[in-house]
C-alpha cells in the first residue's frame, strides 16, 4: 500500500485528485442548470417544485448527492492546502514584480474557488438546508404533496444584495472553469495535439456559456422575466 | 544610454538582502546585460565597493548558467538567456529591477547568485540511461520515427537554467524535470529505466521543496530554449503509469 500512498502524497498526485472532482463537479453543474432553467417557466413553479421532489427523493440521486457533497469538500480543502504549500515553494522572500506571463485567472485558481466555496455555504443553507430540513409550505399537483422550493428561491431572488452576490459569484466560476477545464486533462496527461483544440474548445465554451446561464435565473426572476 | 538599476544586494545565504539602486551612466544599447553589469562592477570595484556577483559561463545561450529577473521576467524582456538579452531591448532612463531566482528549493548564495543544485540531484536520480561497454553499435541500426526524434531533440534542448521555477507562481521544477523525463522516455534507448526514472525523479522533485505544477503555463511562456507543456503532460502519463504498474523496488543497504 505503501505506493499508494506516495502516489497521492506526490505532487503529481494530489493535483489528481484536484482533476478528478474538479471534472465530477463540471458533470454535475450541468445537471444542475438544466434543473434550475425551469425556474423560469412561466407556470408558478410547479415544474421545479415537482423536479426538486423527484431529486430529493429518488434513493440514487441522493446517492450521488452525498458523493457531490463529499467531492466539493475534498477538492475544497485540497485546493487550499495546494495554494498554501505551493506558496512556500517560493521561499521566505518574494518577488518585488511578480511574474505576470501567464492567465490571470489561471494564477488565481485559490482565490477564485474560495469565492466559489463563499457561496455555496450561503447556496447551500437557504436552499438546500431549506429544502431537506426546514419548513417550507407545500403544494399540491396532481394529488402529490411536495415542498415548495420554488416560492423560497423566488424569495431570495427578489433580494438585491442576493442576486448581486450570486452573479458575482457565477463570475468567479466562470474564471475557475476557464483556466480550471483545460487544465484538469493536462494534469491527467491528456494532452494531444488531435484533441487539444476540442477540449480547449469545449472548455471556454462551458466556463462562458454555462456561469452565464445560471446567473440569468435571478436577473430574470428579479426583473419579472419568464417563459 | 543612462540607465538606474535596483538591484538585489545580500551577503551570503543567512543575511537578510536589501535591493540597491545604482546610477548606470555608461551604457551602450550593443552590451549585452551581462557586459552592463560587468562595466558596472568595475566602476564599483574602483570605487572600493564589492561588485555585484551574478552567475554566467558560456555568454552564448547554451550553457544554462546565467539566471537574473529582470523587471518581473526571467531572463528580461525577451524569451532568450540573460546573456543573449542586449541592452537596446530597454530605454534610455529606464529603470530596471534585477532579482535573483526565487524559490525555497534554490537558495541564494550571494546577490543575485542561487544554488541550483537541486536540478542536479534531480538529475542524478534518474536522468541518465545504461550502455553496454563493447563494440560500438552501428550508428541507425535502432529505427526510430523522425517525428518521435524530433520531440526528444526538442526537449533536450533543455538548458537546465531554472526560468521555468523561476516563472511559475508555485516555484515549480516541472517544466524541467518534464522535459528530462521526455528525452529519454520517446527514445528507444531509455525504455529500461522509463518507469523508474519517472518515479525517482519526481520523487526527488518533491524532496528538493518546489511546488506543484497549476498549468499557468507561464514556465513556456518565459522558457529560453522554448521546451513545451506538452512534456508536462507526458511527464504525468509517464509517473501514473509508472506507479501504477512498476514493480516495487526494495532496496536494503550492503556494506554500511
Ligand atoms: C462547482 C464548483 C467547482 C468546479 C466545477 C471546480 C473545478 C475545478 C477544476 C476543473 C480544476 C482544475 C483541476 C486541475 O487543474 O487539474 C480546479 C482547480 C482548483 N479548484 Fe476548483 N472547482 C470548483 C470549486 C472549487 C472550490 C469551492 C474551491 C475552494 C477553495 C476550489 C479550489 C480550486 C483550486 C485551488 C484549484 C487549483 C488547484 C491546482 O491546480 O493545484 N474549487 N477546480
Ligand atoms: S551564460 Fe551560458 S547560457 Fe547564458
Amino acid at each position: 500500500m505503501k505506493w499508494f500512498l506516495d502516489l497521492f502524497s506526490s505532487s503529481l498526485g494530489r493535483k489528481v485528485l484536484m482533476a478528478l472532482t474538479g471534472i465530477f463537479l463540471i458533470l454535475f453543474l450541468a445537471v444542475h442548470l438544466a434543473g434550475n432553467l425551469q425556474l423560469l417557466k412561466d407556470d408558478a413553479g410547479k415544474s421545479f417544485n415537482i423536479y426538486a421532489d423527484f431529486m430529493g427523493h429518488n434513493p440514487l440521486i441522493q446517492l450521488v448527492s452525498k458523493g457531490n457533497f463529499a467531492f466539493i469538500l475534498l477538492h475544497a480543502i485540497w485546493g487550499i492546502m495546494l495554494t498554501i504549500k505551493n506558496r512556500k515553494a517560493r521561499g521566505p522572500q518574494g518577488y518585488a514584480n511578480p511574474n505576470k506571463s501567464s492567465v490571470w485567472a489561471s494564477r488565481n485558481m485559490g482565490i477564485l474557488g474560495t469565492l466559489i466555496l463563499i457561496f455555496l455555504v450561503i447556496h447551500l443553507k437557504d436552499f438546500y438546508a431549506q429544502a431537506h430540513f426546514g419548513s417550507l409550505s407545500t403544494q399540491v399537483y396532481e394529488g402529490k404533496e411536495v415542498t415548495d422550493l420554488y416560492t423560497q428561491v423566488a424569495y431570495w431572488f427578489n433580494v438585491e444584495w442576493y442576486v448581486s452576490l450570486y452573479v458575482i459569484c457565477m463570475a468567479a466560476l466562470g474564471f475557475h472553469l476557464w483556466h480550471g477545464f483545460a487544465s484538469a486533462f493536462q494534469t491527467l496527461g491528456l494532452n494531444h495535439m488531435k484533441y487539444n483544440p476540442v477540449i480547449n474548445f469545449v472548455g471556454k465554451t462551458f466556463a462562458v456559456v454555462v456561469p452565464i446561464a445560471f446567473a440569468i435565473i435571478p436577473i430574470f426572476m428579479y426583473l419579472g422575466i419568464s417563459f | 544610454m543612462k540607465i538606474t538599476l535596483k538591484v538585489w544586494r545580500q551577503k551570503d545565504t543567512n543575511s537578510k538582502g536589501a535591493f540597491k539602486t545604482y546610477q548606470h551612466d555608461h551604457v551602450s544599447p550593443d552590451m549585452s546585460f551581462l557586459e552592463m553589469i560587468d562595466v558596472l562592477n568595475e566602476e564599483l570595484t574602483h570605487k572600493g565597493e564589492e561588485p555585484i556577483a551574478f552567475d554566467h559561463d558560456c555568454r552564448e545561450g547554451i550553457c544554462g548558467m546565467c539566471s537574473l529577473y529582470i523587471n518581473g521576467r526571467p531572463h528580461g524582456p525577451l524569451q532568450t538567456t540573460t546573456c543573449q538579452l542586449h541592452m537596446r531591448s530597454f530605454t534610455d532612463g529606464q529603470t530596471i529591477t534585477v532579482e535573483p531566482w526565487r524559490a525555497s528549493a534554490f537558495p541564494v548564495v550571494k546577490d543575485l547568485v542561487v544554488d541550483r543544485t537541486a536540478f542536479d540531484r534531480i538529475q542524478q536520480a534518474g536522468g541518465y540511461i545504461n550502455v553496454n561497454t563493447g563494440g560500438v553499435p552501428d550508428a541507425n541500426v535502432i529505427p526510430i520515427a523522425k517525428k518521435i526524434a524530433d520531440e526528444a531533440f526538442d526537449a533536450a534542448t533543455c538548458i537546465g537554467c531554472g526560468a521555468c521555477v523561476a516563472a511559475c507562481k508555485n516555484a515549480s521544477a516541472m517544466l524541467f524535470v518534464s522535459a528530462k523525463v521526455s528525452q529519454f522516455a520517446l527514445l528507444p534507448q531509455g525504455q529500461v529505466e522509463r518507469k523508474e526514472r519517472a518515479e525517482k525523479m519526481v520523487a526527488q522533485m518533491d524532496a528538493e521543496g518546489f511546488g506543484s505544477c497549476t498549468n499557468t503555463y507561464a514556465c513556456e511562456a518565459e522558457c529560453p530554449k522554448g521546451i513545451k507543456v506538452t512534456n508536462i503532460a507526458r511527464m504525468n502519463r509517464e509517473y501514473f503509469t509508472a506507479m501504477l504498474s512498476s514493480y516495487q523496488i526494495e532496496t536494503k543497504g550492503g556494506g554500511d
